[in-house]
């Protein structure tokens, strides 16, 4: 018998050594997050994963499946908390769809369209951010960092190469890259990096690609990103 | 050519009127005119606020970006932006654009102008010209041309769509779409698609025919009246293509004096300021370009569907080259300078537009696989075309990093502005000088505006709606009269 938990009710089994997010995502149940991703050690900054957990609110990417945990995740309460927060991840940064190049790609774009966001609510915070171009292959553009540190995990762990890191805290947080001059293209990062392929948003990416596929044709264009993480959505 | 009435001798004592129709996303305009106790006109002025800012806002930003941000200038026109900064970023990445991109580009284009023609002439124009410009202000709007004339709007309103649908099939969207990328595009036709736009296009071929017909017949049945109004001499300027036929995407520019006579001809545009100033004016918000050889009070010029039909040397589809040859008898061989000679012109730039995109249709090359191309880059990049309302020209430097440093933009609209202002003081003189003030007699100026589709025009006259509120106030700033026009068309203190 193995063991279980259960989520809004339906019944989950996991394995030991498993978070909740790792066992719902087994499972094909979608908890909504963005500063997570299977390949990576849990970091548990965006809390957008939040659940509720016999009774008390808890990261599910950073919380251990234990036997019998009774999880309620897609609650109005809790998608309304999500909403916020993703609403004041808009505000915080530069994030100006229309015209971005990751739009149709992004997880924090199809997250917000998932949980309903119909206005960034909040007032901008219009930050001014640096972009470096600097690198000939890849392209940082600070305006629309979530400091998930996907990518810092990433080069630290699966590249080695430990390019990235966060410096400061609240709104003076900074994405900055570890080079005598501070750019990316004084670094050993390369474009097949994994560190490059991992962002969220649009704000680390590529060159080169930049609308190269036609709107219709993008990850979220005909799917949603429940259906897309959770392996629903693939024909 | 000169400033008569730009500005007035002694403005003391003088009562100030100002049209100022609230606009939404394209710019502001109004129009002030400075009046004496008779009511005689003594300054005439047009002013839009538009664009600022907008060059500011893409520094810094990856020049790849451009195309897709700048279509957020004009909710009517993104497709001429999204094309003139592909054009520019082609030669940053040195394309030499493939077959399939160039010929999928063009066909986004002439879908561009044949709906933005089309939402002209039969939303914004057409109340003017089949009512008469001081008709009853309550029907002279698109409600009332549907309730009069319903096939007329039916045959507006579905030109707009098919224009529309070309837009969808070639940018993905109908507006705001992704299209052209720098190099070519993101997408070809399928055979679907392509079967899909065919089996219209004889219909809106027709159509634009009956348009043609309709505005000569309105033209032909008062030709002194519609000749007169607004009357002046200008240079046209437009592209025109190497052998000086129509050509709305690509061309060398081409410029004409007021007797016809060449002032340039088959200029390369990526050297457009060599030919062309800006001159900035203190109580205008927007530049006011001349052609460098005339100098400022020589060298304004017109832009636009006019200025293309005159200044080319054919229009290479048959049906609207017959009409070419029909406008250009009306107006005794030369040039036509009537204001009001836009309109018709619009319209057989429509029915080319129809025409090519039939011709275009049957083009295998529509449906290839080889998208996009790239060569030696460039720290700089020039790209112009003729939009609807005429020749648009972006311009742009990238540092070593490919952000962009500085941005030049002139759009159809400014290369327009002495001119709109000219047709406003003729405008003036005409019909309101020395006249009590009326909605109608206003509305003579707008209809001379209006001619040339300035991009405010639409935000100024959108369904029925044309909010409007005309102040007199006297030589202390105290209003003395206000007359409002609210969004149903009721005129009201
Ligand atoms: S650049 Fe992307 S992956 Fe890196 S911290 Fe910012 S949002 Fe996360
Ligand atoms: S996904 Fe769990 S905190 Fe971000």
């Amino acid at each position: 018998m193995s063991k279980t938990i259960t989520i809004d009710g339906l019944t989950v089994p996991f394995r030991d050594g498993q978070t909740i997010m790792d066992a719902a995502l087994a499972s094909g149940v979608y908890i909504p997050h963005l500063c997570h991703n299977p390949e990576f050690k849990p970091h548990g900054s965006c809390k957008l994963c939040t659940v509720n957990v016999n009774g008390r609110n808890a990261a599910s990417c950073t919380m251990p499946a234990t036997e019998g945990l009774q999880v309620l995740n897609d609650t109005a309460e809790l998608n309304d908390e999500r909403r916020a927060l993703v609403q004041m991840l808009f505000v915080e940064g530069n994030h100006l769809c229309p015209s971005c190049e990751k739009s149709g790609n992004c997880q924090l774009q199809a997250v917000a369209y998932y949980l309903e966001m119909m206005s960034p609510h909040y007032n901008h915070f219009y930050p001014t951010r640096e972009v470096d171009a600097s690198h000939p292959g890849i392209l940082l553009d600070r305006n629309r960092c979530i400091y998930c540190e996907l990518c810092v995990r990433a080069s630290r762990d699966a590249d080695g190469k430990n390019v990235f890191g966060l410096t400061g805290r609240g709104m003076a947080t900074t994405l900055i890259v570890n080079s005598a001059s501070g750019r990316l293209g004084d670094t050993t990062l390369a474009v097949t990096d994994k560190a490059v392929q991992v962002c969220p948003t649009g704000a680390l990416m590529k060159k080169g690609l930049a609308y190269t596929v036609p709107i219709g044709r993008r990850i979220f264009d005909h799917h949603s990103i429940k259906d897309v993480q959770t392996g629903g959505g693939h024909e | 050519m000169t400033f008569e009435l730009e500005t007035a001798a002694n403005p003391q004592g003088l009562k100030r009127v100002v049209i100022e129709p609230v606009s939404r996303v394209e710019g502001h305009g109004k129009v002030t005119l400075l009046l004496d106790d008779d009511n005689r006109v003594h300054q005439a002025r047009f002013h839009i606020v538009e664009f600022r800012g907008f060059e500011k806002f893409i520094q810094g930003r990856p020049f790849w970006e451009v195309p897709v941000i700048v279509q957020r200038l004009c909710g009517i026109c993104p497709v001429s932006h999204n094309l003139a900064a592909s054009k520019a970023m082609d030669m940053i990445v040195g394309a030499q654009l493939t077959p399939t991109a160039e010929k999928l580009r063009r066909l986004m284009h002439l879908g561009q102008v044949l709906q933005s023609h089309a939402l002209h002439f039969y939303y914004l124009a057409s109340p003017d010209l089949l009512f008469g410009f001081d008709s009853e202000a309550a029907k002279r709007n698109i409600v009332g041309v549907a309730a009069a004339y319903p096939d007329i709007a039916r045959q507006g309103v579905a030109l707009r769509k098919y224009g529309q649908e070309i837009i969808r099939l070639t940018s993905g969207k109908r507006v705001h779409g992704t299209g052209a990328v720098p190099g070519g595009v993101n997408k070809s036709l399928s055979l679907e698609e392509r079967d899909y736009l065919l089996k219209d296009v004889e219909q809106m071929i027709a159509w634009s025919r009956e348009a043609v017909e309709l505005i000569k017949k309105v033209y032909g049945d008062r030709p002194d009246f519609h000749n007169g109004f607004g009357y002046f001499r200008s240079c046209f300027m437009s592209l025109v293509r190497e052998d000086g036929a129509l050509d709305l995407y690509h061309g060398g520019l081409r410029a004409r004096d007021e007797h016809g006579q060449s002032i340039f001809d088959h200029v390369d545009y990526r050297q457009y300021w060599d030919y062309i100033h800006e001159e900035v004016r203190s109580w205008s918000y927007m530049k006011f370009p001349f052609i460098r050889s005339r100098g400022r009070e020589e060298g304004w010029y017109r832009v636009g569907p006019l200025a293309r039909v005159n200044n080319c040397d054919f229009i290479p589809t048959p049906l609207a080259e017959a009409e070419r040859k029909i406008f250009k008898a009306f107006g005794g061989g030369g040039a036509t300078q009537a204001t009001l000679a836009y309109h018709w012109a619009r319209m057989i730039e429509m029915l080319h537009c129809a025409e090519g995109i039939q011709e275009l249709l049957h083009d295998d090359d529509l449906l290839g696989s080889e998208l996009v191309s790239q060569g030696e880059r460039s720290l700089r990049g020039v790209g112009v075309l003729e939009a609807p309302r005429g020749t648009l020209i972006h311009h742009y430097r990238i540092d070593e990093d490919e952000l962009i440093v500085r941005a030049n933009l002139i759009v159809s609209t400014t290369h327009n502005n002495q001119a709109m202002n000219e047709a406003v003081r003729q405008v003036a003189l005409q019909y309101l000088d020395g006249q009590q003030l009326t909605e109608g007699l206003l509305n003579h100026i707008e209809v001379a505006i209006r001619a040339f589709d300035p991009c405010l025009s639409c935000a100024t006259h959108a369904v029925g709606k044309m909010p409007l509120e005309v102040e007199l106030v006297d030589a202390g700033g105290n209003v003395i009269d206000r007359l409002a026009k609210n969004s149903d068309g009721q005129c009201g203190a």
